[in-house]
C-alpha cells in the first residue's frame, strides 16, 4: 500500500536554482494524473515554468500553497491511489519531512559540475548529465548558453549521455568565435566530438545552434545518429534582423527586454534576473565583438546567409523539426514543406523558446525521436 | 566562468587584469606594495588591508609606494592622467581627503569644463570608507556624499564582489576622473565573480530583490542590511523592493523613479551622516520627480548627525541596522 | 650664450608679445570690459622666456593664476588667449576658463591655476608619465614665493626627488604674495635654499637677465632630461603690476615700480646686451615690437567683437562621457 505513495518535489531546473516559490496550484486534490501533466507554476529566480508530473496517481494532498517559497527537493504534493489512507499519507509526510534536508549553499550544482575541454586551441564549456547509450548533443542558439535546455537535460539524461555545450562566444568558452559562420561553428561542434572522443551523436540544435547541427551533420553523416532542430535556423534566409541587431546593441536593461520578450510566447517568464545574467554575459569583454562577427557572418543584412533547406533531405538519420506557431525570430514557415525524411511538429501558440516553454512536450518528441 | 572570490580578490583581480591588458595602467599609494627602501620583503603589505597584494610581483615599478604626501600624490596622479598615463592613486581612507581635497575637486573636476572641452584626465582614485572597525571618528567615515556634490568627478559605490570588479574595470576604462570607493567592511564578503574582464555601466542601479509594498534605495555595506531587514519583513507579509544605486555620480533616476511609481512608498539607506548625503539627494529628488505617486512620506534611515564614536557599543548604535529599517518601513506602511 | 640670431629673435619676440599682451590687458581691463580676475606677468618675461626657449612638444608645464606669459611662452594662441580672457566663444577655452585657467594640453600647457600651489603636484604627474611613457620630456612648474610656502609645493619636491622625476621647480619670487612681502612670509632668505632640504640642486639667478634665466633654466632641463632629477630654480623679479589688476598696490613703496621700470626692466636689458654685441641692431628689434603691436591690436579687436559662447555651452563638457 505504502508504495503506491510518491512524492511531487521541489524541480531543479538549471544548475544554480535553489529554490521555487509556488505561483499556483494547477490541480486539486482529488485529481487524477497522468505524467506530463502540470501539476503547479513555480516562480524561479531565473525562469518561471510548470512542475509536470512524472508518475500517475491521484493528488492527495497539496502541501505547499500558494506563495509559499520551497528549497529544490522538497515537498510540494502526494501522490497515491484512491483508497489510501489518509493515516498513511500523513505518515509519509512526516517521514518525508524529517528527512529531508535542503540543499547546502556551497553545493551549487547538485553534484554536477560543468567541465572545459580544448577543441583546436579554444576552450569549450560544458556539462553533461546521465551516462551511456548514443549520446545527445544539445546546441544552444545565438546570444544563449548551455542553461537555455535547463528543462531538457535532465529529463533527457534518464536514458543516456547528454552532453550541452556552449558554442564560441558564448557562456563560459572560448570568446574566439573565428569567423563567425555556421561552418566554422559547426566545424567547433565536430572538434568537441572528436576531443571527447563520441563517434556518434545525436544532435539537437536550437535556433542559430539547429544550422549548426544541421551543417555538422551534411558533413558528418558518419557521426550523427539523428538530428532535432527547433525553432531552426538554415532552413530559409527570413530571420528577425532587427531582433539581432537590438540584442547586440542594448546595453541597459530597459533596452534589452523588449527584445528578450519576442523570443518567448509568454513575456511574463522574462524575469529581472533573466535580463541581468545576459546583461552580465554581454559585458564580459570580447562578447560585443564575437556576437557582432558571428552576426555578420550568419545573417547579414538580417537575412540569413546559410541556408540548407535544399540539403536537408540528405541528412542520413531521421530528422525531426520542431517549432512555435508563434515564433517571432525564425518563422515557422521554414517548418512546412520539408522532405519526407523530416518529421515536423508545429506546436501552437508557442514562440522562439519552445524547448524551454513547452519542454515536456518537446523531451518527449526527442525520446520518441530516438528511441 | 564564475567562481566565488571576495570582493578584496575582485578588487584585486581587476586592477591586475587591466594592467596586463593597458600598460599605461599605473597604481600608486602609500604601501600599495609596502617595504619600499626598506630591509624587508618587497611587497610586504599590499595595501594596508592586503588588496593589492601581489600586484608588485607581477608589475614591478608600475606599483608605486608614495611617501605620505597626499595632495603632491593624488596631485600627481591627476596630472599624469592628462599626460598619457591612466593612474589608479590609492587614497588609503576617504577620511584623508581633506589633505587632498583640492588636487581632487578643483583640479581634476573642472579641467574638462574650464579647458574648454579639450581635458582628459582618465584618473581612479580608490579609497576605503565606513565604519564598523572600531577605527573611530577619522577612519570611518563615509564621505561619498562630498565628492557626488562636485560636478566632473564620478563616484562609484560597489556592494558586491561581482559589482566591485566591473565597476572598478569600468572605472579603470573611463576617461573621466572617478573616485571608487570601498566599503572596508565588505573587504571579506564572497560572492560569484566571473573569471573574464567584464564592465558595469555607471548610473545603472540595481534592482536587487523585487518587491511591491515599499522600495529601499540603497548603497554599498547598507545593501545587505536592506536585504537583512526585507527578509525578516516578508515574514510580516511586506514585500520589499530593494535598489543598490551602485554609482551616486551619475545616478539612476529612472530606476529609482520606476520603482517608487510602482510601490508608492519610500525608504532612503545610507550609512553616511544625514545632512548632505545621498539619503536626502535621492529623497529631494523622488519629491520633485515623483511626488504624486507617494502614498506616505520618505524615510531616511542614516547614522546620526555625530562623528563616529570609538567605544564598541556607541559604535554599533552609530550604524543603521535592519532593525531602523523595519521600523522606518512599517512607518511608511502606516504599520508602526 | 650661444643662442642662434635666429633664437635672439626669438626671444625677443617672446618677451615682447608677453610684455605687449599684459600692458594692453592693463589699459583694457579698466574700461571695465574684461569679467573677473585678471595678474599681470608684466616685468618677470625673461623667466617664462628663458625656460620656454628650451621647451618642445615632449615638455610640459603648469602656470599659476600669473599665467599669460609662461601660456605665450609654451607657444598658446594670442587671439584664443584674450578672446578668452574676454570670456568669448571663441576663447582656448570656449569662454569656460578664463585668465585663471587659461590651458592649451595640445601644447604641453596644464594650465594656469586658480589655486596657490596647484600646480607642482600635477608636474610631478606629467614628468611621471614622461618617465614612464619614455618621452624624454620635461614638466615645468612655475609658482611664486607665495606658493613656495603651500604644502603642495614642498610635498612635489619631495615626491619629486624620491622617485627621480623629470621636473624643473620654478619659483618666480617677485617679493610679494598678494599684497605680503616674502620677507615676511619666506622663512629663509632664498626659496632656493629649501632646495637642499629636498636633496637636489637649489639656484638662485636674476630673474631679468634672460641670459643668466636661459643659461639656469638650460642646466636644469638637461639635468631632467638625462634622468638626473629635478631642480629648484628661483628667479629672483619683480611684477610692475599688482597682484590683481584693481590692486592699488599701497603695500609697494613710493615710486618703486617707476624706479624698477627704470633700472632693471628685462627688456632694456636684452636690448642693451645684444645691440652692444652686435648681435642683433635696433631696427630688427624695432621691427619686432611692430610686429607684436599689431598682433596684439588685432587680438583685442578680434576677442571684442567675438561672440559669447552658446548658452547651451552652460551645460557641456563636465564629463567625456555621460
Amino acid at each position: 500500500m505504502s508504495d503506491s505513495i510518491r512524492a511531487i518535489c521541489m524541480p531543479k531546473w538549471g544548475l544554480s536554482m535553489k529554490e521555487g516559490t509556488v505561483a499556483a496550484w494547477l490541480m486539486d486534490e482529488g485529481d487524477e494524473i497522468s505524467p506530463g501533466d502540470e501539476v503547479m507554476d513555480v516562480d524561479t529566480e531565473k525562469i518561471s515554468s510548470a512542475v509536470e508530473a512524472s508518475e500517475s496517481g491521484i493528488l492527495r494532498r497539496q502541501i505547499a500553497s500558494e506563495g509559499d517559497t520551497l528549497s529544490v527537493g522538497d515537498l510540494l504534493g502526494v501522490l497515491a491511489d484512491s483508497d489510501t489512507s489518509d493515516a498513511d499519507i500523513d505518515a509519509f509526510v512526516t517521514e518525508f519531512q524529517a528527512n529531508y534536508v535542503p540543499p547546502a549553499d556551497d553545493e551549487d550544482d547538485g553534484g554536477a559540475a560543468t567541465e572545459t575541454v580544448d577543441v583546436d586551441g579554444r576552450s569549450i564549456r560544458y556539462l553533461l548529465r546521465g551516462e551511456g547509450g548514443v549520446p545527445i548533443i544539445l546546441v544552444h542558439g545565438f546570444g544563449g548558453d548551455l542553461n537555455n535546455w535547463l528543462f531538457n537535460h535532465e529529463a533527457l539524461a534518464a536514458k543516456r549521455a547528454v552532453y550541452a555545450l556552449d558554442l564560441p562566444g558564448h557562456g563560459a568558452s572560448s570568446k574566439d568565435v573565428g569567423d563567425g559562420g555556421v561552418t566554422a561553428l559547426a566545424a567547433v561542434v565536430s572538434g568537441f566530438m572528436a576531443a571527447l572522443d563520441i563517434d556518434k551523436a545525436h544532435l539537437v540544435g536550437h535556433s542559430l545552434g539547429g544550422a549548426i547541427a544541421l551543417s555538422v551533420a551534411l558533413d558528418n553523416a558518419d557521426k550523427v545518429a539523428s538530428l532535432t532542430l527547433i525553432g531552426s535556423a538554415g532552413l530559409g534566409a527570413e530571420i528577425d534582423g532587427d531582433y539581432l541587431q537590438g540584442f547586440i546593441a542594448a546595453e541597459r536593461r530597459k533596452d534589452l527586454k523588449p527584445h528578450v520578450e519576442k523570443l518567448f510566447s509568454d513575456p511574463a517568464l522574462v524575469t529581472r534576473q533573466l535580463i541581468n545574467d545576459l546583461l552580465a554575459f554581454k559585458r564580459i569583454d570580447g562578447v560585443q565583438a564575437a556576437l557582432e562577427t558571428i552576426m555578420a557572418a550568419f545573417a547579414p543584412g538580417g537575412s540569413q546567409a546559410l541556408v540548407m533547406r535544399d540539403r536537408i533531405g540528405d541528412v542520413a538519420g531521421p530528422v525531426l523539426a520542431i517549432w512555435g506557431s508563434g515564433d517571432r525570430i525564425v518563422p515557422a514557415s521554414h517548418a512546412e514543406g520539408l522532405p519526407g525524411n523530416v518529421r515536423t511538429e508545429v506546436m501552437s501558440g508557442q514562440g522562439h523558446m519552445v524547448q524551454m516553454e513547452a519542454a515536456s512536450e518537446v523531451n518527449k518528441l526527442i525520446d520518441e525521436l530516438i528511441g | 566562468m564564475a567562481r566565488k572570490i571576495t570582493y578584496q580578490q575582485a578588487i584585486g583581480e581587476a586592477l591586475a587584469q587591466e594592467m596586463e591588458r593597458d600598460e599605461t595602467v599605473i597604481l600608486m599609494g602609500e604601501d600599495v606594495a609596502g617595504g619600499a627602501g626598506a630591509p624587508g620583503d618587497d611587497d610586504a603589505w599590499g595595501g594596508v588591508l592586503g588588496v593589492t597584494k601581489g600586484l608588485y610581483g607581477k608589475f614591478g615599478d608600475r606599483v608605486m609606494d608614495t611617501p605620505i604626501t597626499e595632495s603632491a600624490f593624488i596631485g600627481a596622479a591627476v596630472g599624469a592622467a592628462t599626460a598619457g598615463l591612466r593612474p589608479v592613486a590609492e587614497l588609503m581612507f576617504i577620511d584623508f581627503m581633506g589633505v587632498c581635497f583640492d588636487q581632487i575637486f578643483n583640479q581634476a573636476a573642472k579641467f574638462r569644463y574650464m579647458f574648454g572641452g579639450k581635458a582628459e584626465t582618465p584618473v581612479v582614485i580608490r579609497t576605503m570608507y565606513g565604519a564598523g572597525f572600531r577605527a573611530a571618528a577619522q577612519h570611518s567615515q563615509c564621505l561619498y556624499p562630498v565628492f557626488t556634490h562636485i560636478p566632473g568627478l564620478k563616484v562609484v559605490t560597489p556592494a558586491t564582489p561581482y559589482d566591485a570588479k566591473g565597476l572598478l574595470i569600468q572605472s579603470i576604462r573611463d576617461n573621466d576622473p572617478v573616485i571608487f570607493c570601498e566599503h572596508k567592511a565588505l573587504y571579506t564578503l564572497e560572492g560569484d565573480v566571473p573569471e573574464e574582464a567584464y564592465t558595469i555601466p555607471f548610473g545603472e542601479a540595481n534592482v536587487t530583490r523585487e518587491g511591491d509594498d515599499v522600495t529601499i534605495v540603497t548603497l554599498g555595506r547598507m545593501l545587505h542590511v536592506a536585504h537583512e531587514a526585507a527578509d525578516a519583513l516578508a515574514k510580516e507579509k511586506i514585500s520589499c523592493e530593494v535598489v543598490d544605486l551602485r554609482t551616486t555620480s551619475p545616478i539612476d533616476t529612472d530606476t529609482i523613479i520606476e520603482s517608487v511609481e510602482n510601490t508608492g512608498r519610500l525608504v532612503v539607506l545610507d550609512e553616511a551622516h544625514p545632512r548632505c548625503s545621498i539619503a536626502t539627494d535621492v529623497s529631494a529628488m523622488v519629491c520633485q520627480e515623483a511626488f504624486s505617486a507617494l502614498k506616505a512620506p520618505i524615510r531616511m534611515v542614516t547614522a546620526p548627525h555625530v562623528p563616529v564614536p570609538f567605544a564598541t557599543n556607541l559604535e554599533d548604535l552609530y550604524i543603521p541596522d535592519a532593525g531602523q529599517v523595519q521600523q522606518a518601513v512599517r512607518t511608511v506602511m502606516g504599520k508602526d | 650664450m650661444q643662442l642662434s640670431k635666429d633664437d635672439l629673435l626669438k626671444a625677443y619676440r617672446m618677451m615682447k608679445t608677453i610684455r605687449e599682451f599684459e600692458e594692453r590687458l592693463h589699459v583694457e581691463f579698466a574700461t571695465g570690459e574684461i569679467p573677473g580676475f585678471v595678474h599681470l606677468y608684466a616685468g618677470e618675461e625673461a623667466s617664462a622666456t628663458g625656460f620656454c626657449m628650451h621647451l618642445d612638444e615632449r615638455d610640459k608645464i603648469a602656470s599659476n593664476h600669473r599665467g599669460h606669459g609662461h601660456s605665450i611662452g609654451k607657444g598658446c594662441d594670442v587671439h584664443a588667449m584674450m578672446a578668452e580672457i574676454y570670456g568669448r566663444g571663441t576663447g582656448l577655452c570656449g569662454g569656460k576658463g578664463g585668465s585663471m585657467h587659461i590651458a592649451d594640453l595640445s601644447k604641453g600647457m596644464m594650465g594656469a591655476n586658480g589655486i596657490v600651489g596647484g600646480g607642482p603636484p600635477l608636474i610631478c604627474g606629467a614628468g611621471l608619465a614622461a618617465k614612464k611613457l619614455k618621452t624624454k620630456g620635461v614638466a615645468i612648474a612655475f609658482f611664486g614665493d607665495g606658493a613656495s610656502n603651500q604644502g603642495t609645493t614642498m610635498e612635489s619636491l619631495n615626491l619629486a626627488s624620491v622617485w627621480n622625476l623629470p621636473c624643473v621647480f620654478v619659483c618666480e619670487n617677485n617679493g610679494y604674495a598678494e599684497a605680503t612681502s616674502s620677507k615676511y612670509s619666506v622663512s629663509c632668505d632664498d626659496a632656493a635654499d629649501r632646495a637642499s632640504a629636498f636633496n637636489m640642486p637649489g639656484v638662485v639667478v636674476d630673474g631679468h637677465d634672460f641670459f643668466a634665466v636661459h643659461e639656469a633654466a638650460g642646466e636644469a632641463i638637461n639635468r631632467a632630461r638625462e634622468g638626473k632629477g629635478p631642480t629648484l630654480i628661483e628667479c629672483k623679479l619683480n611684477r610692475y603690476y599688482g597682484h590683481f589688476e584693481g590692486d592699488a598696490q599701497t603695500y609697494r613703496g613710493k615710486d618703486e615700480v617707476k624706479n624698477l621700470r627704470a633700472t632693471i626692466d628685462c627688456l632694456d636689458q636684452f636690448r642693451a646686451k645684444v645691440t652692444s654685441a652686435s648681435l642683433l641692431d635696433d631696427a630688427e628689434l624695432n621691427a619686432i615690437d611692430s610686429d607684436v603691436a599689431e598682433l596684439i591690436d588685432d587680438a583685442v579687436e578680434k576677442a571684442k567683437a567675438a561672440p559669447m559662447p552658446a548658452a547651451a555651452e552652460l551645460l557641456t563638457d563636465v564629463y567625456i562621457s555621460y
